[in-house]
């Protein structure tokens, strides 16, 4: 990859961003049992950029992070630490002031559970033009109606689907209507959280090509969570890995899948079962995702990790810059692995 | 002789405004010591098929036809306690979500020993002896401490172990497991099933595998059912069914998962859903969806017909003088 000289700025860029949680137990019960309060790190320093168009990944086991990421970027959550710049303006800073409502119609989020995400009482039209009222972008009855058919239109339903209620539609129609809903305000970055892990395949395959068609039309940048590797692999452009709240390493989607460098992102490839491999025996990897709430010391991978030495027991690797992929690893960046 | 068979198996729910047909009409067998996956999309009866085996289909769902035997003995008309004494000690059972299928109120030791002493003639002891070589079995590091813990004090993946010790304390002759990986993580799921395998071959005890990722079938089954609105659509040896698909619907399954190894702009979609029990279209399930209907497909239901390697239900593979016939 060599760096174009006028290279774009990138549409979306994380600097440090993290998020804790206070899950202490109620003041009687610390004071009594003279604990300090706890936090939980949901999310622990994460940077990285998406430019305009692209499809930025996340995948990780659950717990480490991925959705807090998301919630985050869609000012659901205020970060504890860094900020989020949204095509050049401190996005977090706006979202508190009146300009803040003008930038989140231009950042719409997909939640995976398109069963929980409808309310079964509103009619497919007001589940899609209630954005558009909100935001105040139409007023007009006739034209409303007009603007949610071709909405609709666009993830494949009908503009007569709009008197129906979700319950009438499967999931994978469900999921479009999501879909439909977060386009409504024409925003520019689409945050999805697992969208099509509650799905079948077939129907998995028809929201995937739909929301790529999207991206090519419209110059949709995403961010797509997943904990799916095919998934990832078949829709990203760069995909970052997350273990216990910070990324391990982050890549363009070929030289990660090709080549993975971090231990983790290793052994998450080599846990993907091989479809046309049938019956070979893999080694499964050990041991499982630690407490968030009492991470291991230095490396948090460390206990499960293969390469594992002294000063990965003591020292927290940084996210470093090695050969175009940024990874955070003792072994790799001494070149022991 | 075949462990398990079915035969013209058919589960329907008697309702208020008609009678639901969930299972129509399902045949197959189970070899001693073999794993068979079943395979198939929400709704198409996988987990019904199971439940219907180990005898707990939820009313009012009901067995309507065909029958189910195992090691030649009928056990679909066994009454409530007969079949309690068959769960358990000749099919054991693995659910989905493993919080739910043990009691958080008792560790997991007096759990253990309970199925040991209620299947099997052993006194207090041996029964706690065989709970820790069986925890030791399924790959729980220091079982004689583990044996006096609480389900709470398990992760995921541990507990699942747990559960799998639990459905192999009896010495079962098969094991319906129903879904056993998809509550777990990536990570988790290939320990897991890596288990499952290598404790059943240990056990001797054959596998029944529900689950609708493709993937896990491929690495853990000899043979694999594909089912579709509560029919088999096509069954037969594992790598034959995913690298030669007969049925059209096996194939476009097999085309709408992303492929780890090559690079594709669009996915192959199967448009539409599967239909609703109560909307199952007349001749073949699959036709409105099939790329390759013909007129046949729309009239007449297929029965499985062998299809190269594979057995398949579907008209492409009638022998031509009953496709012309039509």
């Amino acid at each position: 990859m060599s760096a174009a000289p006028e290279r774009k700025p990138p549409l979306v860029q994380a600097r440090d961003l993290a998020m804790s949680f206070d899950v202490s137990p109620p003041w009687l019960n610390r004071m009594l049992e003279r604990k300090p309060r706890q936090y939980l790190a949901a999310v622990d320093g994460v940077s990285f950029e998406i430019e305009k168009g692209k499809t930025l990944a996340l995948v990780g086991e659950s717990g480490c992070g991925k959705s807090t990421v998301a919630r985050l970027l869609v000012g659901l959550y205020q970060p504890t630490r860094g900020d989020l710049q949204f095509d050049g303006l401190d996005a977090h800073a706006i979202f508190r002031t009146p300009e803040g409502l003008k930038l989140r119609s231009r950042i719409q989020m997909i939640f995976q559970d398109p069963y929980a995400s409808l309310n079964p009482r509103w009619f497919v039209e007001d589940i899609v033009g209630e954005p558009l009222i909100e935001h105040g972008l139409i007023t007009d009855k006739a034209e409303l109606e007009a603007r949610v058919g071709e909405l609709l239109q666009s993830v494949g339903l009908s503009p007569l689907d709009m008197v129906k209620y979700p319950h009438q539609f499967s999931g994978g129609q469900r999921q479009r209507i999501s879909i439909a809903r977060a386009l409504a305000t024409e925003p520019e970055f689409l945050v999805c959280d697992e969208p099509t892990s509650a799905l079948d395949v077939s129907v998995q395959a028809q929201v995937l090509n739909i929301m790529k068609d999207l991206q090519r039309t419209r110059e949709l940048t995403y961010l797509f969570i997943s904990h799916n590797l095919a998934v990832v692999r078949h829709v990203s452009d760069q995909v970052g890995v997350m273990y216990l709240g910070r990324l391990v390493e982050l890549a363009d989607k070929h030289t990660l899948f090709d080549s993975p460098r971090h231990p983790y992102t290793r052994m998450l490839i080599d846990a993907i079962p091989k479809m046309h491999d049938t019956g070979r025996a893999r080694t499964p990897v050990q041991g499982e995702v630690p407490n968030p709430l009492n991470p291991p010391s230095g490396c948090t991978f460390h206990p499960r990790c293969p390469h594992a030495n002294a000063r990965c027991k003591a020292e927290r690797p940084e996210l470093l810059t090695l050969g175009g992929v940024k990874i955070a690893c003792h072994a790799v960046q001494e070149a022991r692995i | 002789m075949s462990l398990l068979q079915v035969r013209n198996l058919v589960v329907e729910f008697p309702g208020r405004r008609g009678t639901l047909r969930a299972l129509d009409d399902l045949s197959f067998e189970i070899a001693p010591g073999e794993i068979l996956g079943v395979v198939g999309e929400s709704g198409a009866g996988k987990s019904l098929t199971g439940a219907a085996i180990i005898g707990l289909l939820e009313p009012p769902g009901r067995i309507a036809g065909g029958e189910i035997l195992l090691e030649g003995q009928r056990i679909d008309q066994l009454g409530h306690e007969a079949m309690r004494h068959i769960r358990g000690r000749k099919i054991g059972a693995i659910f989905q979500d493993p919080l739910t299928s043990l009691n958080p109120l008792y560790t997991v030791g007096h759990q253990l020993v309970e199925t040991i002493q209620a299947h099997l003639p052993v006194n207090a002891s041996e029964a706690r002896a065989r709970a820790i070589s069986l925890l030791r079995d399924t790959g729980i590091s220091a079982p004689e401490q583990r044996i006096d813990h609480y389900p709470h004090q398990f992760s995921g993946g541990m507990r699942q172990r747990v559960v799998i010790a639990l459905a192999l304390a009896a010495e079962p002759k098969l094991i319906v497991a129903d879904e056993p990986t998809t509550a777990l993580d990536v990570s988790i799921q290939a320990q897991i099933i890596a288990l499952l395998k290598k404790v059943c071959q240990q056990h001797g005890a054959a596998v029944m595998l529900i689950t609708h990722d493709m993937g896990v079938i491929a690495e853990t089954c000899d043979r694999v059912a594909v089912l579709y609105a509560g029919r088999i659509a096509e069954i037969g040896p594992v790598h034959e069914v995913i690298n030669q698909p007969a049925h059209p619907y096996t194939a476009g399954l097999m085309a709408a998962i992303p492929d780890m190894t090559q690079d594709r702009e669009r996915l192959n979609q199967i448009d539409g859903a599967m239909p609703r029990l109560n909307a199952i279209p007349k001749g073949c399930a699959y036709n409105p969806r099939c790329p390759q209907t013909f007129e046949r497909c729309r009239n007449e239901r297929p029965d499985l017909m062998p299809a190269g390697a594979t057995r398949a239900a579907c008209w492409l593979h009638a022998p031509s003088g009953a496709r012309s016939a039509a």
